[in-house]
């Protein structure tokens, strides 16, 4: 186990260096950010010395080998739009972010598997049926349009809920996060069902899906037959084997929660990292760029590392490390 | 969780107190765009100069109109050629009390062109010029030629404290430790994202605004900044998009206040190329570049159907053009005119022109960086289109659009035909003609964002004469002599001035500004 | 494709009765359900009108020579300056509703379908090798994939936007880098549990190449899940193609797809003028509830663990 993780770490940097190594390539192809941000009214010369002051005026090897040293070093780099640490303009704003992703994590939970065993186990049932249409709804049409619909109608119609930005913050446990106050729930509640539709109809269907195919098969009649209370049957023997597939899916889902809410946050005014990101790719904010998405790749790396043992927990047949094929 | 809640009813309660006298006279603004930084000579942008003109001011100001007006310097004036005064006001503290001096101006100059990584500075505010103290409230500001902008170039550049910005980086602005200002406004809390937070400054010099405390809040999108001011969440916007403002007008619990801005739309045109890379014949074929032509580049701007634009793309939100800023702003000619739609004369110049049947051609243009930018060229596409010059557009990513536009074809501008925005800082004519018609030339600093590499040296030298005129009124001629020959050549094609609206809740009024600042202090009870 | 080779892969298991072909089968029980069979006939009906979209559309939205601002954000059933009727509307570049949903159907449908498919082939294919070869192989496999899901899509579109400019190509393109990599991770998931059971040992005892054993053994067994990603994903698609155009950095305006003319009607949500976004919504909504009515009576009667 051990040897199985230190060794996916040893790989991941691998992983990282890969990475910062396309995006730096990557953003420069697409170009300077220099005519983005300079003011229009600057001549030859002012722009000349934005471009130097930016460290821009140097070949890219020369930027690239830079920017290695400084991340070796823990710097990665400062924002060309902000003038601060890309680093700390990133954890500036991951709390904000986070605490989106959990709320919509758990409203894809909550909602999500019971619907999906209900309609996995009463496939005939009217009920499952319209969960079921019900949860085509959920990626059918675009987050912006949702987003902006919740908010006519929770927020401008009904008045019942915010129409943007982040509530108040309290600190508890050490933590800082909008969700420890009642104010700050309805600040979040727009925003976290607008990114939770989708999700939740992930779940519904994966659940439903793995539910389906387990109660045919011999261990469920067999628990069945020996006569095991239905709650059991599902809630042990069931839930345990369908969780597989929902496990690794919400892994990488709350992965993307975090990582790319980008339209979600911008229509809600979210003070989160995906609207930095966003505008970081859209001025060509080329440090932040690298630092967001080195930090996203060891996100992911640990989040399918996560999974990874999760599975041999949830699955005694799947073997951790790198078995003989 | 109940001991939590509790907590928090506490906290409620004690904030309820203190803040009970001021409540109602908070004021929440959203914002279009994001400040990036509170740092006043980091970035030279429209939305971090505007939210940092609550916390510091300048030594001349400009009103609503964009006329200049005293600011920090209480006169100006020139006492030789190339020599200003300004009287600085002595009634004048910061925040923290000390008083405000010769030496903080000019300590100014020297920190604003040189602010580490900075993107965008204000070295040009400066450049050039000699600063000496006369005594505590009076300075000298040298240049050597005469520059009869010094007063707009002062109407740009930020006042900071010398004692707290000595050593001050941008970090120690964005944390509040150096935002000394002298502004109407002290700063409380910059939170990048969320919002910037500000008190009044209970002893400030001049007219004290009506609020205590000031919220802005960016807002990035449109319908969402529209949203939250009629769900009552904030209670300003800024840039109120063009497709709701009918809406807003008719609903009683809004009022919408609107002025013309300094920013006009127009298209340049690649008229350094013997052949240009966009335009070919109807079969493909490669042609000479046919915009060199003067009687081609007219008909194209007779094609366009400004009142269309106006009417059906702006929704009324705009004003059609036929120069570089509307009617009112210093140094625009009265005898120029928005050329009008005649679809036939521009078929027949075509033809005179040699391009009976016209031409093919792809134009460029910015998504989502001027309002409503691909609308206007689908719209002038089709207009080209029907005088049979077939016309596709092909809008990118900003991103992606200035930098080609700029510099895509080794260094030269890449495409033939752009649409383009542009906002004159100073708010009179000499810098979008230096910058957007002077002949490209790195030495003088002309033609800098001139992407048509248009150039005229007769117009280069009326420039450069309306640039060392002093004397408003001469200049003010030399400056429409130049505008009526620039446009009169079709260096470039303007379309229309945008309006700037402000949509505020009922029982507010927004005093509408040129320069597309959002100001607390311009928000006034009706 | 690999779907249509899993009915075959259970008759072989199961030693079929001989009097059923499979693909008679698998017919007789698609049609179980009504309403599936609904689906799959409005589903013909819309690839049909898609296909035909030139011939019924009383406009070419793409002509600017047909289009006229003058004619811009009409109400449903307007007569505009040209005289045409506008039966649903005009946008906000005068474009006819009505004949802009009927091209930009035919683009969504290709986008949707195409990515969706070569995604999930090429994902599919990788996700297998890794969970059967294993070892090193995996690792890296999974490393990729580790690093594809770390880019966001933003960014590898505006990446081809600067480099091969905008077009339905380049978005395909976009959205399978994009994608693929769901389906792998996915796919190995499964795939390696599957490996791991009896039947595959046998396989491997009988002495069967690694390629039957692995696509038509191993694969049938991961497609439920896989069916459940990919359904899920094409729609998917169809809407990520919607929210690039909305950042910027999707299609061609002047070739809308549904999504780009859903995201162009964004801004008239609260302008009162519902049309303009509204239309096209309806019209995406029912094409992806459609798509995945087929998609999900698909997965029931290709699986090959369920008992019916």
């Amino acid at each position: 186990m051990t040897a199985f993780i230190l060794r996916r770490l040893m790989q991941s940097v691998g992983v990282v260096a890969v990475m910062s190594l396309i995006v730096f390539f990557g953003v420069h192809i697409v170009g300077d950010p220099v005519y983005l941000l300079i003011n229009p009214q600057a001549d030859q010369e002012d722009i000349e010395a934005a471009i130097r002051a930016l460290g821009l005026d140097r070949p890219i090897w020369e930027q690239y080998w830079h920017f290695l040293t400084g991340a070796l070093q823990g710097d990665l780099g400062r924002s060309f739009v902000f003038g601060e640490p890309a680093l700390k303009l990133i954890l500036d704003r991951m709390p904000a972010t986070l605490e989106l992703a959990i709320a919509a994590l758990l409203m894809a939970i909550i909602f999500g598997i019971p619907l999906g065993l209900y309609a996995g186990l009463k496939p005939q049932s009217w009920v499952s049926k319209t969960i079921m249409a019900g949860s085509i709804l959920g990626f059918s049409l675009p987050t912006f349009w949702v987003g902006i619909m919740l908010i006519m109608v929770f927020a401008v119609m009904l008045g019942w809920l915010p129409s943007t930005g982040r509530g108040p913050t309290a600190t508890f446990l050490g933590i800082t996060s909008s969700l420890f106050t009642l104010e700050g729930w309805r600040y979040v509640l727009l925003p976290a069902t607008n990114l939770a539709l989708l999700k939740i109809s992930l779940v519904v269907r994966l659940t439903r899906a793995g539910t389906r195919e387990a109660i045919h098969q011999d261990y469920i009649r067999f628990a069945r037959a020996k006569g095991l209370p239905t709650h059991r049957v599902i809630g042990v023997h069931l839930l345990k084997n369908i969780l597989i597939p929902v496990v690794t899916v919400l892994g990488l889902e709350f992965g993307n929660l975090v990582a790319f809410s980008v339209v979600t946050e911008t229509i809600f005014a979210w003070p989160g990292m995906g609207r930095l990101l966003i505008s970081s790719i859209q001025s060509l904010d080329r440090p932040v760029i690298v630092a967001y998405l080195i930090i996203i790749v060891l996100m992911f790396i640990i989040i399918n590392l996560v999974v990874d043992i999760l599975y041999s927990l949830l699955d005694p047949r799947v073997r951790l490390g790198e078995k003989s094929a | 969780m109940r001991f939590f809640r509790t907590m928090l009813m506490a906290a409620g309660v004690l904030a309820t107190v203190a803040a009970a006298p001021v409540s109602a006279q908070q004021i929440r603004i959203g914002l279009s765009a994001e400040p990036t930084a509170m740092d006043p000579h980091f970035h030279n942008l429209t939305p971090n100069n505007g939210a940092l003109s609550h916390i510091f001011e300048r030594l001349v100001e400009t009103d609503p109109k964009n006329r200049l007006i005293p600011g920090l310097a209480e006169s100006w004036r020139t006492i030789d050629d190339n020599t200003w005064e300004f009287k600085l006001r002595k009634n004048v503290k910061w925040h923290d009390g000390t008083p405000f001096t010769a030496d903080d101006v000019i300590f100014t100059f020297e920190r604003a062109p040189n602010v580490p990584n900075s993107p965008a500075s204000f070295a040009s505010a400066v450049k050039g010029k000699t600063i000496k103290k006369i005594d505590d409230h009076t300075i000298h500001i040298t240049t050597p030629a005469p520059h009869p902008l010094m007063p707009n170039d002062m109407s740009s550049l930020l006042i900071i404290s010398k004692k707290h910005g000595e050593g001050a980086k941008t970090e120690d602005y964005n944390s509040g430790k150096a935002t000394i200002g002298t502004g109407p406004y002290k700063f409380v809390a910059f939170v990048p994202g969320d919002r910037i937070e500000l008190v009044r400054n209970e002893d400030y010099w001049g007219e004290k605004p009506q609020w205590e405390k000031v919220i802005l809040k960016p807002i990035k999108s449109g319908p969402a900044r529209v949203a939250a001011l009629l769900a009552g969440d904030v209670d300003l916007i800024e840039d109120a998009p063009t497709a709701d403002i009918a809406r807003l007008k008719n609903d009683p619990n809004v009022e919408v206040s609107q002025t013309v801005s300094r920013r006009v739309i127009y298209f340049h045109m690649d008229q350094f190329r013997e052949e240009t890379p966009y335009i070919t014949a109807k079969d493909g074929s490669k042609i000479k570049n046919p915009l060199l032509d003067k009687r081609v580049r007219l008909a194209l701007s007779k094609a366009i159907n400004r009142n269309a634009i106006v009417e059906r793309v702006m929704e009324g939100v705009a004003i059609p053009a036929g120069q570089l800023l509307a009617d009112g702003f210093f140094g625009v000619s009265p005898n120029v005119k928005p050329p009008a739609y005649d679809p036939e004369g521009a078929k027949k110049l075509l033809a005179e022109a040699g391009y009976p049947n016209g031409f093919k051609m792809t134009i460029h243009g910015p998504n989502g960086r001027y309002t409503n930018d691909v609308k206007i060229l689908e719209a002038v596409a089709q207009m080209f289109t029907r005088i049979g010059v077939e016309t596709t557009i092909e809008a990118l990513p900003p991103a992606v659009y200035f930098n080609r536009a700029s510099t895509g074809a080794n260094g030269l501008p890449e495409f033939s035909f752009i649409l383009v925005g542009w906002g004159s800082d100073t708010g009179e004519t000499s810098s979008p003609l230096k910058t957007l018609l002077g002949t490209f030339n790195k030495e003088t600093g002309f033609g800098a964002a001139n992407r048509g590499r248009y150039s005229n040296p007769e117009l280069d030298k009326l420039i450069a004469q309306a640039l060392a005129t002093v004397d408003d009124a001469k200049r003010q001629d030399v400056l429409a002599k130049a505008v009526e020959l620039a446009m009169e050549d079709v260096g470039l094609i303007p379309t229309h001035y945008q309006i700037n609206t402000w949509a505020s809740k009922k029982g507010l009024k927004y005093e509408a500004r040129a320069d597309e600042y959002t100001l607390a202090m311009s928000l006034k009870k009706n | 494709m690999s779907v249509t080779e899993a009915p075959a892969a259970i008759a072989e298991k199961n030693d079929a009765s001989a009097v059923e072909t499979p693909l008679r089968r698998f017919v007789s029980a698609y049609c179980e359900s009504k309403l599936a069979v609904g689906a799959a006939l409005f589903l013909l009906v819309l690839i049909l009108l898609a296909a035909f979209a030139p011939l019924i559309a009383p406009q070419n939205p793409y002509d600017l020579a047909q289009v006229d601002v003058l004619d811009s954000r009409l109400p449903p059933g307007e007569v505009g300056f040209s005289g045409m009727t506008y039966w649903l509307g005009s946008d906000g570049a005068g474009r006819d509703l009505l004949s802009a949903m009927l091209y930009g159907l035919r683009i969504s449908l290709s986008v949707g379908f195409l990515s969706g498919l070569i995604a999930m082939a090429i994902g599919a294919a990788i996700g297998l090798i890794a969970a059967y070869v294993g070892g090193r192989v995996d690792s890296l496999i999974m490393r990729i994939v580790d690093l594809q899901l770390s880019f966001p899509a933003i960014l590898v579109a505006l990446m081809l936007i600067a480099v091969l400019g905008k077009g339905v190509d380049k978005i395909i393109i976009a959205l399978v880098t994009v994608q693929w990599a769901y389906y792998a991770r996915t796919v190995r998931g499964s795939a390696l549990v599957e490996s791991q059971k009896e039947y595959v040992e046998a396989a491997r005892c009988l002495g069967l190449s690694h390629v039957r054993i692995l696509f038509r053994h191993i694969l049938p067994n991961c497609l439920p899940p896989l069916i459940v990603v990919a359904t899920v994903q094409a729609a998917h698609a169809i809407a990520l193609e919607a929210t690039l155009s909305f950042l910027g950095v999707g299609l061609p305006q002047t070739e809308p797809s549904l999504g780009l003319l859903i995201s162009n009607g964004f801004e008239y949500v609260l302008s009162g003028k519902y049309w303009i976004s509204t239309f096209p919504g309806i019209a995406l909504l029912v094409t992806i509830v459609t798509i995945n009515l087929v998609g999900d009576q698909l997965r029931d009667v290709l699986n090959p663990r369920l008992a019916r």
